[in-house]
């Protein structure tokens, strides 16, 4: 079972929700995000995601947008992510995931990626621009050093295709509460319930809903429905309204 | 080759909640483009609305003074200024038949906006363009006229406030409103089935100038066929039905921005390597870390980092070549065929112009088949830098 998997079931079988934090690499700057990242594995964090700065990044709304583009004029890279994590490797208790964009993984070299991924103790990768229908060459390099690729899912995500990423799927499953971008929305919409029960039935992983999440009372109404919550922009509103990591994991404990 | 290739190149590199629109397109194109309904209303509008077939030109003054024969296909006397309104129409009627209410574009130069903007209003739809907030500024002509044709025109602010920035948000848009709204793609670029989608609609341009060419020359072919090359639609429009006839070359001009070594250009088929951005696998501008490079040419409708698939494997396979030319050399273009011949190209199509000016001794004698993809009213502003 892939360690994000099981770090999930921890907190499941405690009746709690596995909390699912995003930062991007190297936010608010090189050493905080390390003090960061601490502090959200020290109040319970499942899984850790870190963001591969992007220039490009369609899937994401403005604010891990500028995030993640202060973090790229910073100079992070890929390789400042490998050598930092190498020399914390077995540090964090939370599994860890790095998220970003096809391109910059593409020039790294996917072999080389997912060694160093397996190096630095990284379980599971999101490309946001990697559909089903091209993930098979991502999944052949990462696989085999035991990293999963977590599929992503939505509103729009007929059941057919559900099957497809179901198929093989390790890790969890990411579903996308709105049809947008990321931290764009206050009220989440009432036909999630529906599409994540059918995703429930799909999947043999856990269902981590995400995008837009910010408290613990909006999860409320999803009870049994879903397993994790991812939250990013609201962490680093938080973060950047001077507010610790901490006090922000605080109503989810 | 893998479906939505071209070679090595192409693909659907986008967010999976952007599939289901694109396998609804995908189908769209299957049932509904080849119907009977939709090509006797598309053909109609090309002739009525857009003034198809537009006019083969032999340049009389520029033959004389280049040595070589320099014939223009003339995409600027299109309705609108530019080959732009065969993609718009044609994505327009397809969104108008497959229920859709609104007709969501980026652009650069703003031809592609006005165009949008032109089809949403002929087939009562609504016009929503993204376009940088440097380029609103650089084509305010543009802009005018897709506020008084009733367009919504956001400007983006983030990035590098061009042409590639717009295309990220509206991707972002139209994650979100995709039902009611059809993404109209302004060049033979981003994810499968876009670069053939628009392909098809361009092809028109290459159909019409090669049987117009021969009935001028005896059936002779040209020797060269020029088109300059941002995403690529009007050159893939114009290279399609040459691509089988080995005898003609095929010439893309990439701009090359000031020219200078390192400076930032629009070259990525020249100047680039392989990568993925906007949904496809293609030649791009980007650091060794993958990050993509701002791109800029004094045309803003080739300021573009990246560039459609189909010409990425063109080159790959040999079958048409690509090159440059620099801001001056198309500032040059733009006034010798407006003085010479009383005809103002577009800043892009410049471009393509040049390459024939600046080669003209090595094609020396040749027939030289140019494809003035637009017309350079909307860039009269920059006289004043020039003259
Ligand atoms: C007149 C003109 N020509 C050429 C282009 C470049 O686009 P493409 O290479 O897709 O034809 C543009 C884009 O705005 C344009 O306005």
């Amino acid at each position: 079972m892939n360690h994000m998997h099981m770090k999930i079931n921890d907190a499941t079988q405690h009746g709690k929700v596995g909390l699912i934090p995003f930062l991007p690499a190297g936010f608010p700057n090189r050493e905080q995000f390390w003090k960061e990242l601490e502090a959200l594995d020290k109040a319970g964090a499942a899984v850790i995601e870190i963001g591969m700065p992007f220039s490009d990044p369609v899937a994401d709304g403005p604010v891990v947008e500028k995030a993640s583009l202060r973090s790229l004029a910073d100079g992070i890279d890929l390789n400042w992510i490998f050598t930092e994590l190498k020399a914390r490797k077995g540090q964090f208790n939370a599994a860890l995931l790095l998220m970003g964009y096809l391109n910059p993984v593409y020039q790294y070299g996917l072999e080389a990626f997912g060694a160093d991924c397996e190096a630095a103790g990284i379980s599971g990768l999101i490309l946001a621009d990697i559909p089903h229908e091209e993930s098979q060459f991502v999944k052949d390099a990462i696989e085999p050093h035991g990293v999963a690729l977590v599929p992503l899912i939505g509103l729009n995500t007929s059941r057919e295709r559900m099957q497809l990423y179901a198929e093989n799927a390790s890790g969890f499953c990411y579903f996308v509460s709105v049809l947008g971008t990321t931290g764009q929305q206050k009220a989440l919409p009432d036909r999630i319930k529906e599409k994540l029960a059918e995703a429930k039935a799909v999947f043999d992983i856990p269902i981590a809903l995400g995008f837009g999440i910010e408290n613990p009372a909006q999860l409320a109404r999803f009870d049994g429905l879903m397993d994790a919550a991812v939250f990013g922009s609201a962490l680093i509103s938080h973060i950047e309204s001077g507010k610790s990591s901490a006090e922000f994991m605080q109503p989810w404990a | 080759m893998k479906k939505g290739y071209f070679g090595d190149f192409g693909g659907q590199f986008i967010p999976e909640l952007l599939m289901p629109p694109l396998i609804e397109l995908e189908e769209a194109m299957q049932t509904i483009l080849p119907s009977e309904e939709f090509q006797t209303r598309f053909i109609q509008m090309l002739k009525e609305n857009v003034g198809r077939p537009s006019a083969l030109t032999y340049c009389r003054h520029m033959s004389e003074d280049l040595g070589l024969d320099l014939w223009l296909k003339r995409e600027d006397l299109n309705h609108s200024g530019a080959h732009k309104i065969n993609n718009t129409l044609g994505q327009g009627l397809l969104a108008k038949m497959m229920g859709k209410e609104v007709l969501l574009a980026e652009t650069g130069a703003g031809m592609h906006g006005v165009a949008t903007t032109v089809a949403a209003a002929m087939l009562d739809m609504k016009a929503v363009i993204y376009m940088g907030a440097e380029d609103v500024v650089r084509q305010a002509p543009n802009v005018n006229r897709m506020r008084l044709m009733g367009a919504e025109i956001v400007a983006v602010e983030s990035g590098t406030r061009t042409l590639k920035d717009a295309i990220n948000e509206a991707m972002r848009r139209w994650l979100a409103d995709q039902e009611n709204t059809h993404y109209c793609f302004g060049t033979a670029a981003g994810p499968h089935p876009f670069p053939e989608l628009v392909r098809e609609f361009q092809q028109v341009i290459s159909k019409e100038a090669r049987q117009q060419f021969m009935d001028r020359t005896d059936g002779a072919l040209p020797d060269v066929v020029v088109a300059c090359v941002g995403g690529g639609s009007n050159a893939i429009g114009m290279f399609h039905h040459f691509v089988p006839d080995a005898s003609v070359k095929l010439i893309g001009v990439e701009a090359a921005g000031t020219g200078e070594p390192g400076c930032d250009n629009s070259a990525p088929l020249n100047l680039g390597s392989s990568g993925v951005l906007h949904g496809m696998k293609t030649k791009l501008l980007q650091t060794d870390a993958g990050q993509i490079m701002p791109s800029h040419s004094v045309a803003p409708g080739l300021d573009y980092p990246g560039v459609g698939p189909e010409h990425a494997h063109l080159q790959d396979i040999g079958r048409a070549q690509y090159v440059t030319i620099n801001d001056n050399q198309a500032l040059n273009a733009f006034v010798t065929l407006s003085r010479r011949e009383g005809i103002i190209p577009a800043l892009e199509s410049s471009h393509a112009v040049a390459y024939a000016i600046e080669n003209k001794d090595a094609l020396k004698g040749q027939s030289v088949l140019v494809n003035l993809s637009g017309r350079g009213d909307k860039d009269l502003g920059i006289l004043d830098r020039i003259l």
